[in-house]
């Protein structure tokens, strides 16, 4: 492994991930900040596309970070960063094709269960 | 491997799968097993996650709304998803105290690899006593995979399922701790190496990340 930072004498290492005490320091305060971040957007009630915006914002550097830097994934070789960073991108599909399903049955439900509270009631039937 | 070295049937088969790597350099064996294991687990947890994605997206009742479904009654003051915003302060306090851990493993510092894989163990044992508590408040309020008084029946089929396999996560991952943690204690890696933590790091920073995703899509939107 690449070794930048000078380490202190008397120091074992043997080839594993080792970086400075101070980067896990930096990133597990970082992750701190994020969440109460996140949990303002609850707590103070934001709604609409920014609410949306803000919680996908806030996860994304949250995910990234802790897969960047506390499972070392910006050190390893690209070999394994691709062999495990690609084949989750075939879930996409999955959840594209999800999203346009659940649509089309909440619209079936729509229409079949009589759900729509728009729609006018039937007029009553005479015998 | 030389072909007279082969061995056949079972044998074969974990001689096999236990032979050396030839892509991931650099890459301890078990590392590289414990990647793909993980690999594996992001797909259950994606499929879970847009299972209930679907369910909710085609609920027509009012789907129950998180914020008030978790809200805690503190000091007379209802504070809206208060226990979640712990359980989740809690786990990236274990993955911080996990890092160190992994850390201190490679500079082949026994007495604090184990303190810190102990204290890591403990947050996780901690979440999953909150998480515990939270499954019994929301079961005494009449929560079942099958309905709720609240809303959209989907909402307990999707919350016992992903938060009921997170937090199995979780408990694997304590009992996973504290035997690596002891196996450092006793000095079983001073020859082997201490790439073990780093692998059991993997881990735990895995399920802190699926929580990053439950809390985002479950809790907050």
């Amino acid at each position: 492994m690449s070794q930048s930072q000078a380490q202190p004498s008397g120091v074992v290492y043997e080839g594993g991930q080792q970086h400075p005490l101070g980067v896990y320091i930096r990133i597990w305060i970082l992750l701190f900040v994020l969440s109460t971040l996140s949990y303002m957007v609850d707590y103070f009630h934001v709604e609409g596309y920014l609410r949306w915006t803000l919680i996908l914002v806030f996860m994304v550097l949250k995910a990234g970070f802790i897969v960047a830097i506390f499972m070392h994934m910006m050190w390893e070789r690209m070999v394994l960063v691709t062999a495990v960073l690609l084949p989750p991108l075939a879930l996409l599909v999955l959840i594209g094709i999800m999203a346009i399903e659940g649509d089309f049955t909440y619209d079936m439900r729509d229409i079949w269960m009589g759900q729509d509270t728009t729609l006018q009631p039937l007029p009553p039937v005479h015998h | 491997m030389a072909q007279s070295d082969t061995v056949e049937g079972v044998e074969g088969l974990a001689q096999d799968w236990s032979s050396d790597r030839e892509a991931f350099r650099d890459v301890p064996w078990g590392k590289g097993m414990m990647w793909i294991f993980l690999l594996s687990d992001t797909f259950i947890f994606t499929t879970f996650l847009t299972g209930y994605m679907t369910v909710r997206l085609s609920a027509t009742a009012p789907w129950p709304v998180p914020s008030e479904v978790f809200a805690l009654t503190l000091f007379g003051e209802s504070i809206p998803l208060i226990l979640i915003a712990i359980m989740t302060f809690v786990l990236i306090t274990s993955s911080g105290t996990m890092a160190l851990a992994v850390n201190y493993g490679y500079r082949r510092d026994k007495r604090k690899t184990f303190w810190l894989m102990i204290a890591t163990a403990t947050l996780g044992a901690m979440f999953v006593g909150m998480q515990i508590f939270e499954w019994s408040k929301l079961i005494s309020e009449g929560v079942r995979p099958w309905g709720n008084p609240m809303g959209a029946a989907q909402f307990g089929a999707s919350f016992f399922m992903i938060t009921g396999f997170h937090g199995l996560h979780v408990s694997i991952g304590v009992i996973y701790l504290l035997v690596v943690a002891f196996k450092v204690k006793r000095g079983d890696y001073d020859n082997r190496g201490y790439e073990i933590v780093e692998i059991t790091g993997l881990y735990w920073h895995f399920v802190d990340l699926v929580w990053v995703f439950i809390f985002a899509f479950f809790y907050l939107w």
